[in-house]
């Protein structure tokens, strides 16, 4: 094995040799998943319980203040209680905030890495988008039961549902690639990130229903992807509306295009990484 | 297989300084300021990885045009002083950093270790942190399953294995990682001043794991300030100075050439007119040197902690008739006063005295010192104080028992011991 370490400039995506050596660390990226799952909730009394009580909590808030006192229920338009409405956005959402807020932070969170000892560094931002899969599930888990106790039965589309998981994080690991290479140099994106993340929340519908977008403007809304998993997440587990075909697969095209774009961006700074922390 | 080597050629790299910032005294300056700011600041950011004016005062040069091979199963020791390059040179080595031009190639698998326990995580167990460690090192979770039982052997930390990591000493966690790292089997090894941790026992199992390493073949590149470590286990060694490579050699001639260049530059001060002498109007130093007894005093003379030293200092008294003793503080680098010593105090009449301490040999510890001399009138009356008058270091002599740690003690004194038994 010839290694040939140049100086390297301009754009870079994978080779087949650097395909060959992400392979090669498969089990780093093992260890490290399981590292932060199994620390996550190391010496807390109420352990994987935090998992449900941020989503939990949220979906309380805001049946209080958008079911009861703003009465967004008259406008869902269905007779869908508001605390499921709003808590089947809240799990795919919390992922997704939760995974993105640990991913952009990871390389700064783990410069001792960085700047020790080589290994692909596209291993570091994946890790939380796979960690954070955990309480995603759990989360998940109390929705069922949830929807159980509700008496509300998906119908067929719930299929479809593993395909929302994809776009959720794949949406969430193309905008961290960005975020985490910007942050390692440019602290102002930690900062940033705090009311961006507010921001892209009230942007999707997880609040309000989807019915506020004119019917001619959800294709273009689409290209936001979170507004097509949390539609289809609605759509696969109330089973009151049709798949949005068309939002989910214009969130699939800004979702391909910020992983490629992601990537590259991300493997040409990735050299400086060490040099710049 | 095929041959193993690593092959660095015109090797530089380039790091940009922080510039202070300049201070405003003005309200009007500072808000003002405040304004361009945030401009300023992404400038800046953006400098530390944007090399486009390389004459700017604030770019480094931590490697510049650095060459060199290494053949299969040498040893390669790397000297020089801090912020010589030598880190610099491991990290673009072990690729952790790129260089900004030159190229490096490497035939082999390698493992670097530029920190004894990298990936440890306090929460987890000692086997989880195995495996965490391993992997991080490049491993795969089945040759670290292969492996296992023989790591937690050699760490000696069998009976907390499932303990957290975060309830072993220090040392413990050192062994632990340091086990990790020895059982990796690469082809080329890169080691940075691993041998500064650890207890004496522990240091010897790691020097007599790395000569296996070595004595099978493999290729070694070895960074210590331990010149007795560098010495036991290296081939040959490079020098680097300035982020250049200034010498490639044997092992003695490498190591002998850092420590003469290592002397802080005054074991030998000798003015030649009173004009430009330290010194006042009623005495002034004509010289001051440190030298080995028994030999010619000489610039950069290398002194063990084992060898009879002199102190000499001649000066001219302008005085006509004066009582007079010098009094000399030896002090290390760090301030501490090791001694004070004086001489008998006699009447010296004008012109060139010169008076002379004998140091006995195994008194002073491996140090850097300086000699502070004060010139005593009646006993009582300091009439010139000459500080740092002459600087000189004591190194470690080398030893024949396996232990390369620093020997602590102000001094490090010889004397008669006795040790018998007693009774039963």
């Amino acid at each position: 094995m010839i290694t040939k370490i140049n100086p390297r400039k301009g754009w870079h995506f994978f080779t087949a040799e650097d395909l060959r050596e992400l392979l090669q660390y498969k089990d780093l990226l093992y260890m490290l998943v399981g590292r932060e799952v199994s620390v996550l909730y190391k010496q807390t009394v109420l352990g994987f319980a935090w998992a449900i009580f941020r989503p939990v909590v949220q979906m309380v808030i805001f049946t209080v203040i958008f079911g009861k006192l703003v009465n967004m229920q008259s406008m869902i338009g269905t007779d869908v209680p508001y605390a499921v409405f709003s808590f089947t956005a809240l799990v795919p959402w919390t992922y997704f905030a939760v995974a993105l807020n640990s991913s952009t932070g990871s390389l700064i969170g783990n410069q001792q890495f960085i700047t020790k000892v080589y290994f692909p560094r596209i291993i570091i931002p994946i890790t939380p988008i796979l960690s954070k899969l955990l309480d995603f599930v759990i989360a998940f888990v109390v929705l069922v039961v949830m929807l159980f106790a509700y008496g509300i039965v998906p119908n067929y589309q719930i299929v479809f549902l593993p395909l929302l998981v994809l776009l959720m994080m794949m949406t969430a690991l193309g905008m961290s690639l960005w975020l985490s290479a910007l942050a390692i140099q440019y602290r102002d994106v930690s900062q940033f990130m705090q009311f961006f993340a507010q921001l892209l929340m009230y942007a999707a519908p997880v609040i309000w229903p989807i019915t506020l977008v004119p019917e001619g403007y959800r294709f273009v809304y689409g290209f936001y992807p979170m507004a097509g998993v949390i539609e289809g997440f609605r759509a696969s587990l109330i089973g009151q509306s049709a798949m949005p075909w068309d939002m989910i697969g214009a969130g699939f095209i800004t979702a391909t295009i910020l992983m490629i774009t992601g990537i590259l961006y991300f493997r040409s700074r990735e050299n400086i990484f060490a040099d710049v922390v | 297989m095929s041959e193993t080597y690593i092959k660095v050629d015109h090797l530089s790299k380039l790091y940009r300084l922080g510039v202070a910032d300049a201070m405003h005294d003005s309200l009007g300056g500072a808000i003002s300021a405040a304004i361009k700011a945030p401009f300023k600041n992404f400038r800046k950011l953006q400098s530390l990885s944007d090399f486009k004016d390389k004459d700017d005062e604030s770019v480094l040069w931590a490697l510049r045009d650095v060459s060199f091979e290494v053949r299969e199963g040498e040893v390669l020791g790397v000297v020089g002083k801090n912020g010589a390059g030598k880190s610099t040179l491991l990290k673009l080595l072990s690729r952790i950093s790129l260089p900004s031009s030159g190229s490096i190639e490497i035939s082999g698998r390698v493992v670097s270790l530029l920190e004894v326990g990298t990936g440890f995580h306090k929460e987890l167990s000692g086997r989880e942190n195995i495996y965490m460690n391993g992997t991080i090192l490049g491993m795969t979770r089945k040759e670290i399953d292969r492996k296992f039982d023989e790591i937690v052997d050699f760490s000696g930390v069998e009976r907390f294995i499932d303990t957290p990591v975060k309830r072993y000493s220090s040392g413990m966690q050192v062994r632990l990682a340091f086990s990790v790292a020895a059982h990796l089997e690469p082809e080329i090894m890169i080691i940075d001043e691993v041998l500064a941790v650890g207890d004496a026992d522990f240091q010897k199992r790691c020097l007599g794991k790395m000569k296996d390493v070595s004595q099978q073949g493999r290729t070694v590149l070895f960074v210590s300030h331990n010149m007795q470590a560098v010495q036991s286990l290296c081939t040959r060694c490079i020098m680097m100075e300035n982020g250049r490579l200034v010498m490639d050699g044997g092992t003695d001639e490498v190591i002998n050439f850092y420590l003469s260049k290592q002397m802080t530059g005054g074991s030998m001060r000798v003015f030649d007119t009173p004009a430009e002498a330290p010194g006042n109007d009623r005495v002034k130093l004509q010289r001051a040197i440190v030298y080995k007894q028994g030999s010619e005093a000489s610039e950069g003379q290398i002194m063990y902690v084992n060898n009879a030293l002199v102190f000499e200092f001649a000066f001219w008294s302008f005085e006509p008739s004066v009582h007079l003793n010098l009094s000399i503080v030896l002090n290390t680098v760090k301030g501490e006063v090791i001694f004070n010593v004086v001489t008998d105090d006699k009447p010296i009449g004008q012109g060139l005295h010169v008076a002379k301490f004998l140091v006995p040999a195994d008194l002073l510890n491996d140090n850097v010192y300086s000699i502070d001399l004060y010139f005593i009138k009646n006993l009582k009356e300091t009439i010139c104080l000459i500080e740092n008058a002459v600087s000189f270091e004591v190194h470690d002599a080398p030893r024949e028992k396996a232990w390369y740690g620093k020997w602590i003690g102000a001094v490090r004194p010889k004397f008669e011991t006795t040790f018998e038994k007693e009774s039963d």
